[in-house]
């Protein structure tokens, strides 16, 4: 017989008390890191996201000139020229070649679309001055935002000298060296080389060519170095005095959600992939749902117990937990390879995605199939309804908001898949929204997807914004879910 | 036009359903309830509508190839024949509900059999390409290869780098999602308050919502530069696409898997254990460590080997966050690639099915299938052995 213990060891107790405590602490801790890797996540992508949702615009005078904008054919006008011309107005003493490309380079590609539209859809605002919003290029927005570089200005510490040489300016103050852009007199200068006199470019021509008082003048400073960023120093100054000016305006990113996808970032849109989305999504519903749901009623209300059921049940099983790309491969293969079906388009999409999320749909309407008590069945069996009648005209009402609820959610992880569509060709770069279930066309997730790719700083924050939007789908989708679950479920 | 076609043939059926039921209707009705249907007018109507539907579809089907222009009009005129030649036999001995059960019946097995059908499909599209592969590379040299280089001239196929690679993010993601994912599961099955556990979870629930493509793009901007950023801090060289940044958000995606599951098998331990252990003065760690986790082992276990499939077969993250070199290391701070990555990168874009590039994908994505299968089955049958103890 060995020894019993009579009495607990007080230090024994405070030890295992002492590691219960520790324990405790170490399943809160997981679940803390977990809440905070989520938490860390979301607001990542969201700050990221938030400047993709904005855009500056230039509101500009622009005199729609009759020679310029036929009246005859407006659409056909030179509204590019014109709306170029009304920004370098604001400009006057930028003059050389270069120069003025840089200015140009300032606004987007598509920133006379709002001109052309207004004068299209009115045209009698040909020869008149329209005040019209101009959008600015990608890097001009970013420059904007202050995601390019910061920019600061001190005041010039004593008085700045400012000697003239025909068209060359010297400079002579404290602080200058090469690559220093001084703002004096309303001019702005960049010192091009060290030195006593110090020569400068000017960058926006002065109001006269006499000294600046201490305290007058000021350093430009950029965060970023000139050789770093998208745009120099002459574009930054240029769009300093353009928003001090007071003619930039940043409203809401329309084309975010207007158009399709362009390699232009601020005119990117996701109008085109949301489609796609929405095409595959219908497909994959139309198609999962029904087979889902019956092969639920067949496997738990009609099903033989045998060997074939079995195999059927670990089958489908199996199916849920098969790798999502290897979907993709059964589609390429056999969709696209053995039937031809054409590639990128949201048919063959929904199809794979139809089969990917059909084992989820089973399972979930088996649960909810299984939840029906048998008193429900056996009462319907016993007035004389058929085995058939007692299923769909009972048991399955009943098991709807189920079913309902599981379809809701797989759908939700369905809108999120991704990689089965890579191999199928929805990955392309499609301008156009499509509009048919045989468009070329491609998701939410997959424009994510291209999107990240892309080396302009401009498709960061939009993939994000992109991702935002995602996220909100498939959070109304859960909710709704949820929603489904609290207001339908009833326990028997 | 097949798209007219079906529209054609919607409004066919249901006219045709109207036209059954009313016809057997109006006999029961015309007897004045001295005649005694076996089946109910509806069924008569259904049945009509089926025929017709199934008539018109396979006569569409079998003359669109060889006469595409007669195909509509002759599977319509069909289908309305079949409805009319159906329609003369309504009569009260007739079992339309028997005939239309029938019809029901074979409809459900069919949606049933997709599932097969689809792992039937899997399985040829995937092997069938394989075989290919594997005439123009031989078998050794693929699985024992050293080096992965199907781009190169001429290129190579070696699979060991891949496989390293696969592991290698595989089990950082274990290390992260192992621990937090079981412990979380305990507290939340054996400690959490009903107010504690409705904090948590909802956040392990949205953990499992968000899209693979968004913590892949978490993880190639944030997190990859972080360790980057920290490692060379801390004076390693560390590669821009790092095995431990998809590895370790891997490891997050995979904590809601393990967790739920494991939440699942120990809520399912029977309270007579615990009460037991309690009752011989063990603390509720105590129980939990020597009670609970021993009983629920095999469910965990499976738990674990479901989330090391799901590790493997996980593409977004890989894709966007570790690189596309097969670098043959265990160096978790250097770039690495898995057999997902190389089956996506092998596949996107314009491809012919006979060039060793493309069927080297379909022959990654066998082995892939194979290992998940294998992984998945296992699991499946803990689950199973262990649902038989408690049940």
């Amino acid at each position: 017989m060995t020894e019993l213990r009579k009495k607990a060891d007080p230090a024994l107790i405070k030890r295992r008390y002492a590691a219960e405590r520790r324990f405790r602490f170490y399943g809160l801790a997981a679940l803390a890191l977990t809440t905070a890797f989520l938490a860390v996540l979301l607001t990542d992508i969201v700050s990221r996201s938030l400047p993709a949702f904005t855009q500056y615009s230039a509101v500009l005078e622009v005199p729609v000139d009759p020679e310029k904008v036929d009246a005859a054919n407006p659409a056909a006008g030179d509204y590019e020229g014109i709306v170029r011309a009304a920004w370098r107005e604001l400009f006057p003493s930028v003059t050389t070649r270069a120069d003025r490309r840089l200015l140009n380079g300032l606004l987007s590609g598509g920133g006379a679309d709002e001109l052309r539209r207004q004068v299209l859809s009115d045209p009698s605002l040909i020869g008149k001055t329209v005040k019209v919003p101009v959008m600015l290029s990608d890097d001009a927005d970013l420059f904007l935002k202050g995601q390019m570089t910061s920019v600061s200005r001190t005041p010039g510490e004593g008085a700045l000298r400012i000697r003239t040489e025909g068209e060359n300016y010297f400079l002579s103050g404290q602080g200058l060296a090469a690559g220093t852009v001084v703002l004096a007199d309303g001019g702005a200068f960049r010192i091009a080389a060290d030195g006593e006199q110090a020569p400068a470019e000017v960058i926006l021509a002065p109001a006269g060519a006499a000294d600046v008082a201490a305290g007058q003048w000021q350093v430009m400073g950029f965060g970023v170095a000139e050789s770093q960023r998208k745009l120099n120093d002459r574009q930054a100054v240029w769009l300093e005095e353009a928003r001090e000016k007071g003619v930039l305006d940043r409203g809401i990113a329309w084309n975010f959600f207007l158009k399709g996808d362009s390699r232009e970032a601020e005119q990117a849109g996701i109008l085109g992939s949301i489609m796609g989305s929405l095409m595959v999504v219908f497909i994959t519903i139309a198609l999962s749902l029904p087979i889902g749901v019956a092969a639920a009623i067949y496997l738990e209300e009609f099903a033989p117990k045998n060997r074939l059921t079995e195999i059927i049940e670990v089958n489908i099983n199996n199916l849920a937990a098969v790798p999502s790309i290897i979907f993709g491969l059964l589609g390429l293969a056999v969709f696209l390879g053995f039937f031809g079906m054409p590639r990128s388009v949201p048919l063959v999409g929904g199809i794979v995605i139809a089969l990917m999320s059909l084992p989820t749909i089973i399972i979930a309407s088996r649960a909810a199939i299984r939840a029906v008590p048998p008193s429900i069945r056996e009462a319907a069996l016993g007035v004389g309804a058929s085995h058939q009648q007692a299923v769909f005209h009972h048991v399955l009402p009943l098991a709807m908001p189920g079913i309902m609820t599981g379809t809701i959610l797989a759908v939700a992880s369905a809108i999120g898949e991704t990689a089965p569509l890579l191999l199928i060709g929805m990955v392309a770069f499609i301008v156009d929204v499509p509009t048919g279930f045989l468009d070329s066309a491609t998701v939410l997730p997959v424009q994510i997807y291209l999107w990240s790719d892309l080396p302009e700083r401009a498709f960061e924050a939009r993939t994000a914004a992109a991702i935002v939007v995602l996220l909100l789908i498939m959070l109304v989708l859960n909710a709704l879910a949820i929603f489904l679950r609290k207001k339908f479920e009833r326990r028997w | 036009m097949s798209a007219i076609f079906l529209l054609l043939l919607c409004l066919l059926v249901v006219a045709t359903y109207f036209a059954g039921r009313q016809r057997a209707a109006a006999m029961r009705n015309g007897s004045n309830g001295t005649t005694l249907f076996h089946s109910l007018p509806s069924y008569h109507g259904l049945l009509l509508g089926t025929t017709a539907f199934l008539v018109g579809l396979f006569v569409f089907v079998a003359l669109a190839t060889p006469l595409p222009a007669v195909a509509p009009w002759a599977a319509l005129a069909a289908a309305a024949a079949a409805a009319y030649g159906f329609s003369t036999r309504i009569s009260p001995e007739f079992r339309a509900r028997n005939v239309f059960e029938r019809i029901t019946l074979g409809f459900l097995i069919l949606c049933s059999a997709i599932a097969i059908l689809t792992t039937v499909g899997i399985v040829f599209s995937v092997v069938f390409e394989t075989s290919r592969f594997f005439r123009e590379v031989p078998v050794l040299s693929f699985f024992t290869g050293l080096t992965w280089a199907p781009t190169g001239s001429p290129p190579v196929f070696g699979f060991i780098p891949l496989l390293a690679g696969t592991l290698l993010i595989t089990t950082i993601a274990m290390c992260v999602a192992g621990p937090l994912g079981l412990l979380a599961a305990i507290y939340m099955a054996e400690y959490a308050s009903p107010t504690v556990r409705a904090i948590f979870k909802p956040v392990l629930e949205m953990l499992t919502g968000i899209p693979t493509v968004v913590l892949g793009f978490f993880a190639a901007l944030t997190v990859a530069p972080f360790i980057r950023d920290s490692g060379v801090m801390l004076g390693f060289t560390v590669s821009a696409e790092s095995a431990l940044a998809a590895g370790l958000v891997i490891g997050m995606l995979l904590i809601p898997v393990i967790s739920s599951l494991s939440d699942d098998v120990i809520n399912a331990v029977p309270q007579s254990m615990r009460d037991g252990s309690y009752a011989m003065g063990a603390t509720k760690s105590e129980t939990i460590k020597r009670v609970i986790l021993p009983a629920a082992l095999p469910g965990i276990v499976s738990a674990f080997i479901l989330a090391v499939s799901r590790a493997m077969g996980e593409t977004m993250i890989v894709v966007m966050a570790a690189g596309l070199a097969a670098n043959l290391t265990a160096n978790p701070l250097s770039s690495v690639t898995t057999m997902t990555v190389q089956i996506a990168m092998l596949l996107v874009g314009d491809h012919e099915f006979d060039s060793a590039k493309t069927l080297a994908a379909f022959a990654l994505g066998f082995v892939l299938f194979i290992f998940t299968l294998i992984l998945n089955f296992i699991a499946l049958r803990l689950v199973q052995k262990y649902k038989e103890q408690y049940d």
